[in-house]
């Protein structure tokens, strides 16, 4: 073809040209590459690389990310973004509110084979069931406890160390106001839940100021601070714990002390607005498969998984069999749904303690 | 418009002109600031944030915070004193070296000395705030050349306390405090020092009789700059801070993130904007009635 392509030419040539850029990428993306988007803390699991090629070579699914970087930020991503994901980690606490809310799908454990393996207590723990409706499956558990500088605090069994005058200004506390309260109500005998009492909770909690350097809100910080001897008493993550020790070599040893700890479960849930249930589903079994859970676990310490059987294929002296304790599990209250204004009156303590820390 | 002509040369533009110049830049403003803002209004006096399934009602309870909660009053306070010491350093840093760039230095040292300012803007705040972390803590950078200069010196710690947020907040505003202070300065004729240096004027008065007075709109709105967002600040104070970084902003930050509480955050965040408005309010006032005397 010789001379210029006239006007209307060049219109339909562009006009084709775009129809057939979106029909590829059309059939690129109905065939050969099937997406899910997972919502999660970064680095929890679910976004390992090598973890992601192994699923992909066995579903042909490409898995995508978008983190939270705290709870209720999960839910607001939820509540704002609908369709935008296929797998969300809730912390079980809050499962049965957002199934209430219409965020997140029932399933069928059914669907997902490696369901059969799960320890039956996590599996069918309350804060996952609804009107006998699973809306999360049980992955991962854990317990937010003291965690002391090795070496330098030794033979640490209670909460009390917290407000000890020997660790004056050696304290650091997770900025979670269900955390801290539940701290608090453990310190006071009573239920992290549902305590009776805030007012004895919040002077408990205020007579920590001395010792109190700072509050930490993500692994990172927490590790930064740790590493550079900023504080030797804290309350910290277990799973957290562990990777600290296998990947860091941090001097850290977690404990639960005689007053108890909080326990947490982690599920992955559904959410209704998802594009690609089936491969979410395909997805979560894999997440909670003793082959990928080992292999994590052994490459960077993992919280504790809900599948007995893949706690079992542990080795000996992994950090989190360490860690996680068979016997541990009676002293830990699971940390639980909180309605609304008892989770507002959580929040609004945590904040004038943190006020009374400041001044 | 001038009834004799259209196309007299120097006029200002008519006023449809002017209405095209204008309108991308003020729709864009209206779209992308007000229509949140009014969101969070919106918000700011429901019950609950309204989304799910559960309905929200109106309510002015969220306004009542620092009623319900007095100790929010001292949160308060310490933000306002954030923003006052943040506003004075940078004016105590920024101004004198807006003076040296307006009228000692010239060319490429000029370029190059607001390459140097405007760094900080080029940092990713987060990156930023964490650097300090290592420079600030015990063993630090700081720590160490201490150490190094006076042996035997115990510095200790600055990371986690007050003055650790002061300058986390310094570095990232003290280039407003220059750029305003250097346009106020450099717009200052060169004639009117040079008649006060020949009428007598020796350096401390041309400073507090010339060059301050006329320097004062660029401080002043330096001032806005660094003062309002101080005000709302929250990484910097929860990174450096660690136990004192309790502010309005982390309060207001932990209504949004903890709480999911929404309309208590917006309100909470109104509230601050009223008392910002009533300051400068109070402010200009006052440098409006000591004019007229």
């Amino acid at each position: 073809m010789t001379g210029a392509i006239s006007r209307r030419g060049f219109s339909l040539y562009l006009g084709a040209g775009v129809v057939g850029a979106l029909a590829a990428g059309y059939s690129r993306h109905g065939s050969a590459a099937e997406t899910i988007t997972v919502l999660n803390w970064q680095g929890y699991g679910t976004d390992e690389a090598w973890a992601l090629k192994l699923f992909a070579e066995k579903t042909g699914i490409t898995v995508r990310h978008d983190y939270f970087n705290s709870e209720p930020e999960m839910q607001t991503k939820l509540r704002t973004n609908p369709g935008a994901y296929d797998v969300v980690l809730i912390n079980s606490a809050r499962t049965r509110s957002i199934a209430a809310d219409g965020l997140i799908d029932p399933i069928s454990l059914d669907a997902v084979p490696n369901a059969g393996q799960l320890a039956p207590a996590l599996r069918d723990h309350l804060n996952l069931v609804e009107d006998g409706k699973h809306y999360g499956v049980a992955w991962l558990w854990g317990m937010n406890s003291l965690a002391v500088r090795q070496g330098t605090v030794s033979n640490a069994d209670s909460l009390a160390l917290l407000s000890d005058p020997t660790w004056h200004n050696r304290v650091a506390l997770f900025d979670d106001a269900v955390t801290e309260i539940g701290v608090g109500a453990l310190l006071t005998g009573q239920d992290i839940n549902a305590p009776k009492d805030l007012a004895v909770i919040g002077a408990k909690l205020k007579s920590m100021k001395p010792n109190v350097k700072l509050l930490w809100s993500s692994e990172s910080e927490f590790n930064k601070a740790f590493s550079a001897g900023a504080f030797d008493v804290a309350i910290y993550w277990s799973g957290a714990s562990a990777r600290a020790q296998t990947r860091y070599h941090l001097p850290i040893e977690f404990i639960v002390p005689k007053e108890g700890a909080i326990g947490w479960l982690d599920g992955l849930s559904v959410p209704s607005a998802a594009k690609n249930k089936a491969g979410a589903l395909k997805f979560i079994s894999f997440m909670i498969d003793p082959e990928f859970y080992v292999q994590w676990a052994a490459s960077a310490g993992a919280a504790a998984s809900a599948n007995a059987a893949a706690m079992a294929k542990l080795p000996a002296d992994n950090a989190i069999k360490r860690i996680h304790k068979p016997e541990y599990l009676e002293r830990l209250q699971f940390m639980s749904m909180l309605p609304d204004d008892r989770r507002q009156a959580f929040v609004d303590l945590w904040s004038e303690v943190k006020a009374f820390y400041a001044t | 418009m001038p009834p004799d002509g259209v196309a007299r040369p120097r006029l200002p533009p008519p006023a449809p002109a002017t209405a095209g110049l204008l309108a991308p830049a003020y729709l864009w403003m209206a779209l992308a600031v007000f229509l949140p803002l009014a969101a969070m209004f919106y918000f700011s006096l429901l019950d609950r944030a309204p989304f799910g399934n559960r309905p929200a009602a109106f309510t002015l309870e969220n306004y009542l915070a620092f009623v319900r909660r007095p100790y929010l009053l001292r949160v308060a306070w310490t933000s306002v004193s954030l923003g006052l010491w943040t506003t004075a350093l940078c004016a105590l840093l920024g101004w004198p070296a807006a003076l040296a760039l307006a009228r000692a230095v010239g060319g490429r040292t000029r370029g190059a000395l607001f390459l140097l300012v405007v760094l900080p803007f080029w940092t990713n705040g987060l990156v930023r705030i964490f650097s300090w972390t290592m420079v600030l803590s015990q063993g630090g950078l700081l720590d160490r050349v201490v150490r190094l200069v006076l042996p035997g010196a115990h510095p200790g710690e600055i990371l986690y306390s007050y003055p650790a947020i002061v300058i986390g907040l310094v570095h990232a505003y003290l280039p407003y405090m220059v750029l305003t202070s250097y346009v106020s300065i450099a717009g200052i004729d060169p004639a009117i020092m040079e008649a006060a240096r020949s009428l007598g004027a020796r350096l401390p008065v041309l400073f507090a009789k010339v060059l301050l007075p006329l320097s004062l709109p660029g401080l002043a709105s330096g001032a806005v700059l660094i003062f309002v967002p101080v005000l709302g600040s929250f990484m910097e104070p929860r990174i450096l801070g660690g136990r004192v970084g309790v502010t309005m902003g982390t309060v207001i930050e932990d209504q949004f993130t903890q709480a999911f509480n929404w309309p208590l955050g917006a309100a909470l965040s109104f509230t601050m904007l009223a008392l910002v408005l009533a300051m400068f309010g109070l402010l200009s006032t006052a440098t409006r009635l000591r004019g007229t005397t």
